[in-house]
């Protein structure tokens, strides 16, 4: 999830994280005009023309508010779900599909607080996140003032305070005056420094509490996850049974209907012509064989017997051992998931596998299996030359729908040029390991 | 010969004990689940077990696990694993103690009575008997390593029925040749292979079995 946070030693993230904030205070500037330009769209809804606006202008106030959710996540550690209620589907072009859009997008409380949130967020970051960056600045100008600026103002004919100390006409000869401007400078940068991270801590909870989602639209979020995924499952799972129901008519079923043909044909043939019925069973006894080794490879296919016997540590072994790449099995687990999800893990497995045999050019493939803070992990690493990608892979995009079942992700990793990894999670909780007899 | 037989089926199991009986094995016990199968190989040391995989209460590898059980206790105690699916894993961990005595094959090969006798004969006698769909596989596999794509055709054949563990003879009988040839082949293919020449068929198998899992 933070993948891109370069490990930073706490010396630079004290160093850093005054700036930080300092940056997010700045981001105020343009997302007030944001703001400001959402506002005058919504006040041109009754003339017709923000209804044409309006769109872009809440993609721009979107986009505004999805920068804030990226910094304070990268900075603060604070996750942020976008908490956008889904656009209603197939929207028609033209005045009626805007229409639609700018409804469902005015219903939708996250528009709201998002607008809340730029006119808020100036005051609410210059006492938070941006505080400490001005402590620091207004710090190293008591320095400045010390050393020769306080003069500058002074021959200017300027009057000032610096904090308590009065920059004033006595100010270039009062030693005492700047002795107590560079006391109050020091403190004032390590009151920044000290205050910044937790001053940026509180400024990532109030992003949360506005930028993310609410229980309401935290729900209609998950209930529209469940639904898509429930309808993959039901569509995949009735692909399954008919493939199960054509792969049993035409071979196995095909199979036992010959062999009973030609048992009568040998029944008949027994007293004719015995030699002919003895080379007829032979033919029949080879029938049932290959009947049994149909049905031998659709049960594999419906349920692995070394993942039925052993789990998916060991049935992701056995599959490792039938791959052509040079194969790699890591397995640190005490126990096995439910079957449902030990089932979808081995087929995504199996599904990474077979990818990257056919296309990743590789000779070797390292299988990563652990248990993790409630997630079953598995990464398939391989040496090949990359590229593989979400969006044309549909054997991938397979596995995202077979694990998303359960909630489970697919990451890819894979610049050109390779390496490839691919990741997958699932969440779910392990039961204890069976006693061996041993 | 006496012989232990573990099998859930019932009708299975009457099955293997007269198709044993009638090729002169004594069956000293004949289980249908996993404890009592470590047990009566306990007790009774037989000459041979004959095992299947999948045995209750667990329904899982439970027969399997009962005789590599027996086998830590009893080294070299000859069994022979009998099941619906042939799995490299389970090949691979029943060889992995590199004792003797060792056969895995499919259930349907006991339709080939002469053929299913013979194979615990041999595992009997300490050899070993892979059925040839977990040999192929493993040959199959084995291309990545690229010494195999050296092998002609007919070494590749030779290599597959030594690593069902066959004899010489019975390799030269198999593919009607001399047994001179049938040497010549094996030479051919230890060189090939980088693999020490040795004696025995089960060290055969090993050996072919080592060089796989490379």
């Amino acid at each position: 999830m933070n993948g891109r946070v370069v490990q930073e030693s706490r010396w630079q993230a004290r160093r850093r994280t005054p700036w930080r904030g300092f940056r997010l205070g700045l981001l105020a500037f343009p997302a007030m005009f944001v703001g400001s330009w959402f506002l005058l769209v919504l006040m041109t809804l009754g003339l017709g023309l923000g209804v044409l606006l309006f769109p872009s202008a809440s993609n721009l106030l979107r986009g505004q508010t999805d920068l804030y959710r990226r910094l304070i996540e990268r900075w603060t550690g604070t996750r942020i779900d976008r908490p956008y209620l889904p656009d209603p589907e197939r929207l028609e072009d033209g005045f009626k599909g805007r229409f639609r859009l700018l409804s469902s997008r005015l219903q939708d409380p996250a528009t709201w607080r998002d607008y809340l949130w730029t006119l808020a967020d100036p005051i609410v970051v210059f006492f938070t996140a941006a505080l400490p960056g001005w402590l620091i600045l207004y710090g190293i100008w008591g320095y400045l003032c010390a050393g020769f600026a306080g003069e500058i103002i002074v021959n200017a004919g300027g009057s000032d305070w610096y904090g308590f100390v009065h920059v004033g006409p006595h100010y270039p000869a009062d030693e005492n005056a700047r002795i107590a401007t560079v006391a109050l400078g020091t403190v004032f940068i390590v009151a920044g420094f000290l205050s910044a991270p937790r001053l940026l801590a509180v400024y990532g909870r109030w992003g949360r509490s506005l930028l993310g989602p609410t229980e309401k639209s935290r729900l209609a979020l998950r209930v529209r996850h469940l639904t898509e995924s429930r309808t993959e499952a039901v569509d995949a799972s009735a692909a399954e049974l008919r493939r199960i129901e054509r792969d049993l008519h035409d071979g196995a079923q095909a199979r036992l209907v010959a062999m009973g043909m030609s048992l009568g044909a040998i029944e008949h043939l027994l007293d004719k012509d015995p030699e002919k019925a003895r080379i007829l069973l032979a033919k029949t006894r080879e029938s049932s064989a290959k009947a049994l080794h149909e049905l031998r490879d659709l049960v594999r296919g419906i349920h692995p017997p070394v993942l039925a016997d052993r789990g998916i540590g060991d049935a992701i072994k056995a599959l490792a051992l039938d791959h052509p790449m040079r194969t790699e099995v890591t397995v640190e687990l005490d126990g096995r998931p439910e079957p449902p999800v030990e089932s979808a893990a081995y087929f995504a497995v199996s599904e990474i596998l077979t990818n990257a045999a056919k296309h990743s050019d590789g000779t070797r493939l390292w299988i990563d299996v652990r248990h993790e803070a409630g997630m079953l992990r598995i990464s398939v690493t391989d040496d090949g030359r990359g590229g593989a990608s979400l969006a044309d892979g549909t054997g991938l995009r397979g596995v995202e729908r077979r694990i998303g079942t359960f909630d489970g992700v697919l990451a890819l990793n894979s610049p050109a040029g390779g390496p490839t990894i691919a990741t997958l999670e699932l969440p779910c909780a392990l039961s204890s390991p069976k006693t061996s007899l041993s | 010969m006496r012989v232990v037989l573990a099998e859930d089926l019932a009708l299975l199991r009457e099955g293997l004990v007269s198709l044993l009986e009638t090729h002169d094995f004594e069956i000293a016990a004949a289980v249908d689940n996993g404890p009592s199968l470590l047990k009566a190989l306990l007790d009774h040391r037989p000459d041979v077990a004959v095992v299947d995989v999948r045995l209750p209460p667990s329904f899982t590898d439970e027969g399997l696990q009962a005789a590599l059980a027996a086998r830590r206790r009893v080294p070299g105690l000859p069994v022979l694993v009998l099941s619906q699916y042939v799995e490299q894993l389970y090949a691979r961990e029943l060889l992995a103690d590199g004792g003797g005595g060792i056969g895995y094959l499919l259930k349907d090969r006991v339709f080939d009575a002469a053929q299913f006798v013979d194979a615990v004969r041999r595992v009997a006698a300490g050899g070993t008997a892979m059925d040839p769909e977990v040999v192929s596989r493993l040959v199959a596999t084995g291309t990545r390593g690229a010494p195999l794509a050296r092998l002609t055709p007919r070494e590749t054949e030779v290599l597959e029925l030594m690593a069902q563990g066959r004899s010489n003879a019975a390799i030269a009988e198999r593919l009607v040749v001399t047994e001179r040839a049938v040497t010549k082949h094996t030479a051919n293919i230890f060189t090939k292979l980088d693999l020490p020449v040795a004696a025995d068929d089960n060290r055969r198998v090993l050996a072919v079995l080592a060089y796989l899992n490379r």
